[in-house]
């Protein structure tokens, strides 16, 4: 019984999957070009979407907000703009370099600058801790022997 | 001992930086409108679809605008707090009922108290998206020369109110 409830449940959820962003069909280049632009820009409903891959209510609206725009004549980086202007900078998968990204893009160069440089610091100590010292007559006497009387110096 | 100071310095700060990174709310983006000028609207009155309300009719008034819809849970949350502060007089509030059913709105301002000084109807949610609104209910104080002093995402809490948002209508209006 409760197995069927749970089924019914979720069957009752299939039909919420056909709303979709009716895409602009009849030019599909205007299309192609905010399905990319749609590609770049966050949902911030759904935070790690894209607008292109979100179907959300405020995605969606978006989306037809870029095609209208489109339309309108208006360029990638004004359409950009006007979602920057209303979202912030979060809103760009890919935000400029800024003093406040500054730490955003540099840090993981930082990273890895402070990393080999540890590596080469570790590395030198090691090397310095390396003594070398020569084996007396007695002693490699005594390792000929135990190697089995090859002589490999 | 010194072997596992480094170490243990560096788990500090690592701890110290998941610690302040997983307190932070990822909702909480910061506005780019606060400090800006209020975007122009003119919209048709909730309860008189035949008059209009534009941002301009509120100039030279501190005001609070509240971005709410009757499908959103949140919204219960926070109403009885603002129909408390209508009660007090202290500053005119402002709604935008964002994408939402005329009659639902009506019902639910009938059925919860009504807040609002003044509605308006964004059924298209084009002016949401002009104030940048992603998650209902958010919540904007707007000075006397139409500039956002501040945003909230999300419902006015008590402690949001007394401490943020009071304190800096009481500022502007004096």
């Amino acid at each position: 019984m409760r197995m069927l409830l749970m089924l019914l449940l979720l069957t009752a959820c299939l039909p919420a999957f056909a709303k979709e962003a009716a895409p602009a069909v009849d030019d599909p280049v205007l299309e192609q070009r905010a399905m990319k632009l749609a590609a770049e820009l966050r949902c911030l409903v759904c935070q790690n979407q894209s607008l292109a891959d979100s179907n959300a209510d405020l995605a969606i609206d978006l989306k037809n907000q870029v095609r209208s725009q489109i339309r309108e004549g208006r360029s990638d980086a004004q359409i950009r703009e006007y979602m920057v202007a209303r979202y912030g900078d979060f809103v760009l998968y890919s935000p400029p370099w800024k003093p406040t990204t500054a730490l955003l893009w540099a840090g993981p160069f930082i990273l890895l600058i402070a990393g080999a440089l540890t590596l080469v610091m570790v590395l030198r100590s090691r090397r310095a801790r390396i003594v070398t010292t020569e084996l007396t007559a007695d002693e490699h006497a005594r390792a000929q022997a135990l190697l089995g009387g090859e002589d490999r110096r | 001992m010194n072997r596992f100071l480094l170490p243990f310095g560096i788990f500090l700060v690592l701890a110290v930086f998941l610690a302040v990174g997983l307190n932070l709310n990822p909702r909480e983006v910061p506005s780019p409108l606060i400090d800006k000028p209020a975007p122009a609207f003119q919209l048709p009155q909730l309860h008189d679809t035949g008059r209009t309300l534009a941002a301009q009719d509120m100039k030279g008034k501190v005001w609070v605008f509240n971005v709410w819809a009757s499908w959103c849970a949140a919204c219960v949350e926070e109403h009885p707090l603002l129909v408390e502060l209508s009660k007090r007089n202290l500053v005119p509030i402002v709604g935008l009922n964002y994408k939402d059913n005329r009659a639902d709105a009506l019902q639910w301002l009938q059925r919860r108290g009504d807040p609002y000084t003044l509605s308006a109807q964004d059924a298209d949610g084009r002016v949401g998206i002009d104030y940048g609104v992603y998650g209902v209910p958010e919540t904007y104080v707007i000075d006397k020369e139409g500039i956002i002093r501040f945003k909230r995402i999300g419902p006015v809490t008590p402690k949001v109110l007394d401490e943020q948002i009071l304190p800096l209508v009481k500022r502007l209006q004096g």
